[in-house]
């Protein structure tokens, strides 16, 4: 008991930096959102011809459900694989579980009345499942609300 | 003596262009006094393996002594962010986005810079007392005829205490806001649960953590400079001396302290983002 009581300050001590690592070890690792295993991800690629408003860390999601992340957003301006179109080419950190087929379709949507944009991938009836780097060509771009608007604004005009 | 009056007599003579000067000589040649103590102080932290234990005990002092008060403000700033965030944002139904705004506001500004300030009124004020102290009743001229350097027995200690100290408190204040935000926001305003938790997680970035601890960590070896120095050189005070000296030298840091905390957390928010 003495013992106890003679190192008191030092257990104090102890326990507040072991409890403040664990603290600083969730915070980086929990709500940083740093990938320790790097392992639980692969790349998939596609190619858009308009990303207006998709973020990097914007969710990926199948069917509702979210399977990844933006991980990059590049401009391919000469459009290596796209025979000379320039697009803009998004990389995607997919979780393994999830399997894409080659014909999979990526499209950006938007979420919520703020417009968070995010990528929403649709199954198609491929044979092969995409590799890791594999690029997706089959793409919906954004939708830009004020081409809408002025496409609609003159279409009225016309059919009356 | 003389010289020093007769200088002071001349200053108030001449035109405030030249009190002016001398005034902001005098605060350039503290500031750097300063820098040059903080990087001696964080020299001597590892001058010797004795430092361990004073180290230790200067932990407990600034650390963990602070995890009562720091836990209770960071729930009542977590707990008022939750209300406040949910009435404004609630204003034009975006209630979804109290999470990243609780979690934003915490981790980049106001955890690091309401710790310090409250790690300055508590531990700050108490180095400044317990130095100045020393210093006027000759302690550290008693340390040094005994050939121990004072900046390695009373300074380095307490710069090492700090810059462990204030990171760790500083996560313990973010974790403990962002429950007082769940706790207003979730529980007794009915936000959503699930969207809260989903959105404090979405919307940091390693980045924003990042640049929260290196704020605490600046914040720290700032408190800690500033407290010292006022009370290693309360005898070289100007307005006052003695036991009115240490009572200046206490003030002076606290206020200085926080004065710089905002100041720096001003310039590192604007290097960082």
């Amino acid at each position: 008991m003495a013992s106890v009581k003679k190192y008191s300050k030092e257990t104090a001590v102890g326990v507040f930096v072991f409890v403040g690592l664990l603290c600083i070890a969730y915070m980086s690792v929990k709500l940083g959102n740093v990938k320790l295993f790097s392992d639980e991800y692969y790349n998939v690629g596609a190619v858009f011809t308009k990303i207006t408003g998709l973020k990097v860390n914007a969710p990926v999601s199948m069917y509702g459900v979210e399977v990844g992340f933006v991980e990059k957003i590049e401009l391919d301006l000469e459009g290596k694989e796209t025979n000379g179109v320039p697009v803009a080419v998004v990389t995607m950190a997919v979780k393994r579980d999830y399997q894409l087929d080659d014909e999979a379709v990526a499209s950006i949507k938007t979420s919520g009345l703020i417009g968070d944009k995010f990528v929403d991938i649709a199954l198609g009836l491929g044979m092969e499942t995409l590799q890791d780097g594999d690029v997706i060509y089959d793409t919906n771009p954004a939708i830009d609300l004020e081409d809408l608007i002025s496409k609609f604004a003159m279409s009225d005009g016309e059919t009356n | 003596m003389n010289q020093h009056t007769d200088a002071a007599e001349s200053a108030n003579a001449l035109t405030p262009l030249t009190l002016l000067g001398s005034k902001s000589l005098r605060l350039f040649s503290e500031m750097g006094a300063m820098f040059l103590f903080c990087l001696h102080a964080m020299r001597l932290i590892f001058s010797s393996w004795g430092q361990f234990p004073k180290i230790i005990r200067q932990i407990y002092f600034i650390g963990v002594k602070s995890v009562t008060v720091i836990a209770l403000i960071g729930l009542f700033t977590g707990m008022v962010m939750g209300m406040q965030l949910y009435f404004a944002l609630s204003l034009f139904g975006a209630d979804g986005f109290l999470g990243t705004g609780v979690a934003l506001s915490m981790v980049r500004e106001l955890a690091p810079v309401l710790t310090a300030i409250m790690v300055t009124g508590r531990a700050g004020s108490a180095m400044t007392a317990e130095i100045g102290v020393m210093r006027i009743s000759e302690q550290i001229d008693a340390l040094e005829i005994m050939g121990i350097n004072p900046m390695s027995y009373l300074v380095s200690p307490k710069m090492a205490a700090s810059i462990i100290s204030f990171p760790i408190l500083t996560s313990l204040f973010n974790l403990i806001a962002l429950f007082g935000g769940w706790l207003t926001g979730v529980l007794l305003l009915g936000a959503n649960e699930g969207v809260y938790f989903y959105r404090v997680q979405q919307s940091l970035e390693w980045d924003d953590i990042s640049g929260g601890f290196l704020k605490a960590l600046v914040f720290g070896v700032v408190v800690c400079t500033v407290s010292c120095y006022q009370g290693y050189f309360t005898h070289l005070r100007r307005d006052a001396v003695g036991p009115e000296g240490v009572s200046q030298a206490t003030t002076h840091a606290v206020v200085m302290s926080c004065v710089l905390i905002l100041m720096s957390d001003y310039v590192l928010t604007s290097l960082l983002w």
